[in-house]
């Protein structure tokens, strides 16, 4: 597993330039994921892989072909000091976990990073930082597996046309 | 409870009274799709077990970011969306009309105080006419096109209160790119922006468009104007709305309350490549540049070109600059035709291409090479938004855009004569 660093406000187009968004296969996207940005993240990416980030990851566009590219590369979770709105909820819907954590900038790619997200915290080269919660029905999302998932568990009295 | 627009646009959609911080699951007044994020909706709308889209009529779709079609993916993927609006009942504009934003205003799709969604980030633009409009993502859409609602965390607001007369060529994109560089990429994230004042008051429904649009380059989660006199003549002849008139009460409470006084703003400029990074067009004045665009949902209006036209004059723009001058939609660009605009723009050296997204988002035609420096009336000025990484974007008005593409460098629209 490896965590590949990342700085503040990293952008859509940065994780997958509007080139590429006729392109609807995850792992497809990720063949061009942080094309001319950083160029050796799609070749060397592999499963469980994490990346860390500063503040407002996934800022700009609404395209959910930037959490699919990641989730195709392998990704396992984005861990960033705060995340754009869109790109937070999308992470969620196409099962991609987005953990907040305050202290994200402290983290390098020689750490070793052990998730404990449900408990609360990340394990950092033996040291622990606290995540923030999720909410709770973003919880529910995340539990059943992405919105697709969900949205087959809600109850018709949930929603508004019945 | 005092509540602001948005806290009370919730509560009458939602008929309970909501405040900001709360989860609600709320019915949507028009969902709007297009060639990009449409296909994987429609997927997840039919993953999700969908069979028939929660209503046709509040369904709104049009193909504009690769159009005509560019490749051969492009021209597959708008083949299926055909199928799937003709299946659905759903009234498809396809290329017909122009950038989905304002094609889906001009259409009237959307009234004051309702709630409107688009896979798309800038359709907080929406809000200029007093709707709560958001971007969402694919699998976002797919639930509301089954469902018909989706579920929202009713957003806190920042209040914009905008005062003061503009100077000659300083106008609404210098404003929202002012307040941009004041509240920074993230300082509205989860927020709804609120433009409130007397310049807010005044100014024309393409202004209001221009600041709204950009709420999303402050993280915001829409931009709203209360609806006013200037919005019901907009909607007027376009749509027929409810009764109520949803504003924010007086003692409503804000995250923060900022002032603006334009009396001495000056163009502004956003440099690479952040939008909040934006100084004084003073400051760069002389930057070289290769390629100017006009167009986008953003400054694409009429009221945009006619602005750009008044700089350029008899001018011609310069040898060194690729000029691409793209109406929003069929609509500005006839305006744009019939005050003979158009002509000026093709005699002075411009490409004049059909109204579409263009090079806005780098995803289509007009791309920048590397070391090459693009000055555009969009939003977006991200490493390689607008083709190559290695580029560079820079944005601000038409004025100045106009300005720009008449000297071959960055140049302040109120110096040119
Ligand atoms: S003009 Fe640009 S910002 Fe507007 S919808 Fe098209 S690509 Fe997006």
């Amino acid at each position: 597993m490896r965590v590949w660093k990342f700085g503040d406000n990293i952008d859509t187009d940065a994780i997958i330039p509007g080139r590429f968004l006729t392109i609807n296969d995850s792992k497809e996207l990720a063949a061009h994921a942080f094309e001319g940005i950083r160029d050796e993240f799609s070749k060397e990416a592999k499963q469980g892989d994490i990346i860390v980030a500063g503040s407002n990851f996934g800022c700009g566009s609404s395209r959910e072909h930037a959490p699919l590219a990641l989730k195709g590369a392998g990704v396992q979770m984005v861990v960033a000091k705060s995340f754009a709105r869109i790109f937070y909820r999308n992470s969620i819907n196409v099962g991609l976990l987005p953990v907040i954590c305050i202290q994200a900038s402290e983290i390098s790619e020689k750490d070793s990073l052990v998730p404990h997200t449900g408990e609360g915290y990340l394990e950092v080269s033996g040291k622990k930082m606290p995540v923030e919660p999720v909410p709770d029905f973003l919880q529910r999302i995340i539990d059943a597996g992405g919105l697709v998932a969900y949205a087959k568990t809600i109850r018709s009295e949930d929603l508004c046309i019945k | 409870m005092a509540g602001t627009i948005t806290e009370k646009i919730f509560s009458a959609r939602c008929g309970q009274e909501v405040t900001a911080g709360e989860v609600v699951m709320a019915p949507i007044s028009g969902a709007m799709i297009h060639d990009i994020t449409g296909p994987l909706a429609i997927e997840k709308f039919y993953e999700m077990g969908g069979e028939k889209v929660f209503d046709p009529a509040k369904v709104i779709m049009l193909f504009d970011h690769q159009v005509p079609a560019d490749s051969l993916n492009a021209a597959e993927i708008q083949k299926n969306m055909r199928l799937f609006a003709k299946e659905q009942g759903i009234h498809n504009y396809d290329i017909r009309e122009g950038v989905c934003h304002q094609v889906t205003l001009e259409k009237g799709r959307v009234c004051p105080g309702d709630i409107v969604i688009g896979s798309d980030s800038h359709t907080c633009m929406y809000g200029a006419v007093g709707a709560f409009a958001t971007g969402v993502g694919s699998t976002d859409m797919g639930f509301a096109l089954r469902y018909g609602c989706l579920y929202f965390r009713v957003p806190e607001s920042i209040r914009a209160d905008v005062t003061g007369k503009f100077q000659k060529r300083v106008g609404a994109k210098d404003l929202i790119l002012n307040i941009i560089k004041d509240i920074t990429v993230d300082g509205a994230t989860y927020k709804a922006v609120e433009f409130t004042g007397d310049t807010m008051g005044s100014m024309n429904m393409a202004g209001r468009m221009t600041c709204c649009n950009m709420a999303i380059e402050m993280g915001g989660k829409a931009g709203i104007v209360p609806p006013d006199q200037v919005t019901t003549e907009y909607l007027s002849g376009r749509c027929t709305c409810r009764d109520e008139v949803l504003v924010s009460d007086p003692d409503a409470v804000y995250t923060s309350w900022r002032t603006f006084d334009v009396s001495d703003l000056v163009p502004q400029v956003a440099v690479p490549h952040n939008v909040d990074q934006v100084v004084d067009v003073t400051d760069i004045a002389g930057t070289p540049v290769d390629q100017v665009f006009i167009g986008s949902c953003t400054n694409g209006r009429f009221e945009d070109l006619q602005e750009a036209a008044e700089v350029l004059g008899d001018k011609k723009f310069s040898d060194s600059v690729r000029v691409l001058v793209i109406p929003a939609s069929k609509d500005e660009y006839l305006k744009a035709l019939r005050a003979g605009i158009i002509e000026q723009f093709v005699k002075a050296g411009a490409l004049v291409e059909a109204p579409c997204c263009g090079p806005c988002m780098g995803g289509s035609f007009g791309l920048i090479a590397s070391g090459e420096v693009s000055f555009s009336t969009s939003n977006r000025n991200f490493k390689g938004r607008q083709g190559s990484a290695e580029g560079k974007v820079y944005l601000g008005s038409a004025a100045t855009a106009a300005a720009t593409a008449v000297q071959g460098e960055i140049t302040d629209p109120r110096e040119v004569r």
